[in-house]
């Protein structure tokens, strides 16, 4: 049973991952987004990580996509169109899609099936033991990683402000 | 899994979905009957005895008005729009812990749905996704007003998201746990978390008031700038989604903030009740005083809407970005400080 609702939700994840690039309205993009953000959450969920299920849940459909809509709709983008490109810009795409497939297939060629990894704790997506292994031997990568995010954020908020400091 | 385990299940969500449109409809009445009280008015009093028919009227009232779908706007957003306000709102009673466990004959019946453990993050996560129907039907109605009115309520709700979350960071280091089940089982016995985290509380609260948008914080509907604010192109039973979803939110924050720090069904004096009246019907009467707790705070959430005027936009923003904030993380600091001290002596 775990495998087939794997199949299936993996199945709408591509599909829906391939709406986001083929929805010539970015809103619609943007919600085809979210919907898969969504099947990302029910692939945690079936791994037993319910602690990352609910974040992904949080974070990235109940905040960060909410931003992205948010600009889309300050942008205005209703009309469904998109700036005209030049052709040298179309061929230049054309060659580095044509690069990206040859990669690909070749990468593809030279991958074997590896064997599937068996976690020595299978609860270890759960909150307590995930906090355990967060606080415990990950304290330092942790700590240093909300540095490092708290160090952008105020990146952020000088360039935003930027020219008042100037006038 | 046995049949009986869904069947028992089947009919909990089943009475607990009636409770919540039952109490949404009645939201409505009641908001009109406290607004009449608090302006010394007599409120609806026509249809049936104290007017208590009321809101039937209004159901068959929106349901037989005209179906509008503006021509410009985006079809299947605009219909997919209230639909999802509705369905967020409903899914979050799911976790809530209703009753302690009820015994009938040898089954034990816990009086809620599903007790995972992350039960708390998951109403944090149906509350984000609570906008998306505002801002979907506001976009989609392709009107100015209404885009105006999505792009304030998905500002104001990222704001009060986070401090709302600080302030039940708060509420956690004391628990220890997730799972709101445990949560109200630890409150038995007056050690209500309200008496020890009373600034947390105040915060949430403050917090559920701008996520539910309402008054003081009904900006996204706000008339004398919006029109209507998101709904203004909607009629019918479009609009009513929109305002069911609304009391249902403000049921079930009422039902978190009573389960998360008002002890949810624990009662002064239960200890005598349960060995007095039984396994079957103790359980039922925790129940009764659950929703007591939460009917009071659907009365509070009225009574502040007809006392306190609108907040201005910069207002809202101010008080959450540099008020509420700021207050959640001292909060968080000085019940970590309390916290260690307790445990070190």
């Amino acid at each position: 049973m775990g495998t087939q609702v794997f199949y299936f939700v993996a199945t709408l994840s591509i599909i829906f991952s391939l709406m986001v690039i083929f929805a010539k309205n970015p809103i619609h993009s943007v919600l085809y987004l979210i919907l898969t953000f969504f099947t990302f959450t029910v692939h945690y969920v079936l791994l037993n990580a319910q602690f990352l299920a609910v974040v992904n849940f949080i974070v990235y459909m109940g905040a960060i996509m909410v931003l992205f809509l948010f600009v889309l709709m300050l942008l205005n983008l209703n009309k469904e169109t998109e700036p005209s490109k030049s052709p040298l810009i179309k061929i230049v795409g054309v060659i580095a899609g044509c690069c990206l497939v040859v990669t690909l297939i070749g990468s593809l060629k030279a991958a074997t099936i590896s064997s599937p990894l068996i976690l020595k704790n299978p609860g270890l997506g759960l909150v307590e033991n995930l906090g355990k292994e967060l606080f415990g031997p990950f304290l330092l990568p942790f700590e240093l990683s909300s540095l490092l995010l708290l160090a952008a954020m105020v990146g952020a908020v000088l360039l935003s402000k930027k020219d008042e400091v100037e006038a | 899994m046995d049949s009986g385990f869904v069947i028992e299940k089947f009919i909990l969500v089943a009475v607990i979905f009636g409770i919540s449109l039952l109490i949404a409809m009645y939201s409505t009445y009641a908001e009109r009957k406290v607004a009449a009280f608090l302006q010394d008015r007599l409120g609806p009093d026509r249809a049936g005895p104290f007017g208590i028919l009321q809101p039937l009227a209004d159901g068959i009232k929106m349901f037989m008005k005209e179906e509008i779908i503006p021509t410009t706007s985006n079809k299947w957003l605009f219909i997919a729009g209230p639909g999802l306000a509705l369905l967020c709102a409903c899914i979050g009673t799911a976790v809530i812990p209703w009753g302690s466990p009820m015994v009938i004959g040898d089954r034990v019946i816990p009086l809620q749905v599903s007790d995972i453990n992350v039960g708390v993050l998951y109403i944090f996560g149906v509350v984000s996704l609570g906008v998306y129907g505002v801002m979907i039907g506001g976009w989609a109605s392709n009107n100015k007003y209404s885009l105006l009115s999505a792009i304030r309520a998905a500002s104001q709700n990222i704001s009060y998201e986070i401090a709302m979350g600080l302030s039940i960071i708060a509420l956690l280091l004391m628990t220890n746990t997730l799972s709101l089940k445990e949560i109200v089982d630890q409150q038995h016995g007056w050690h209500w978390n309200v008496l020890y985290q009373p600034l947390g509380f105040l915060i949430f609260m403050v917090c559920s008031f701008a996520e539910t948008n309402r008054a003081p914080f009904d900006l996204p509907e706000c008339e004398t700038e919006l029109i209507g604010g998101y709904h203004t192109e909607y009629s019918s039973m479009k609009l009513g989604f929109y305002l069911f979803a609304e009391y249902i939110n403000m049921f079930v924050s009422s039902a978190v903030m009573a389960a998360l720090y008002w002890g949810g069904y624990n009662y002064p004096g239960m200890d005598w009740v349960a060995a007095h009246a039984g396994t079957t019907w103790a359980p039922l009467i925790g129940t009764a005083v659950f929703f007591a707790k939460i009917f009071a705070f659907i009365f509070f959430f009225m009574w502040v809407r007809w006392t306190i005027p609108r907040f201005r936009y910069d207002q809202l923003m101010n008080l959450g970005w540099k008020g509420l904030i700021p207050l959640a993380i001292a909060n968080i600091i000085i019940t970590g400080i309390v916290i260690a001290i307790i445990e070190k002596f």
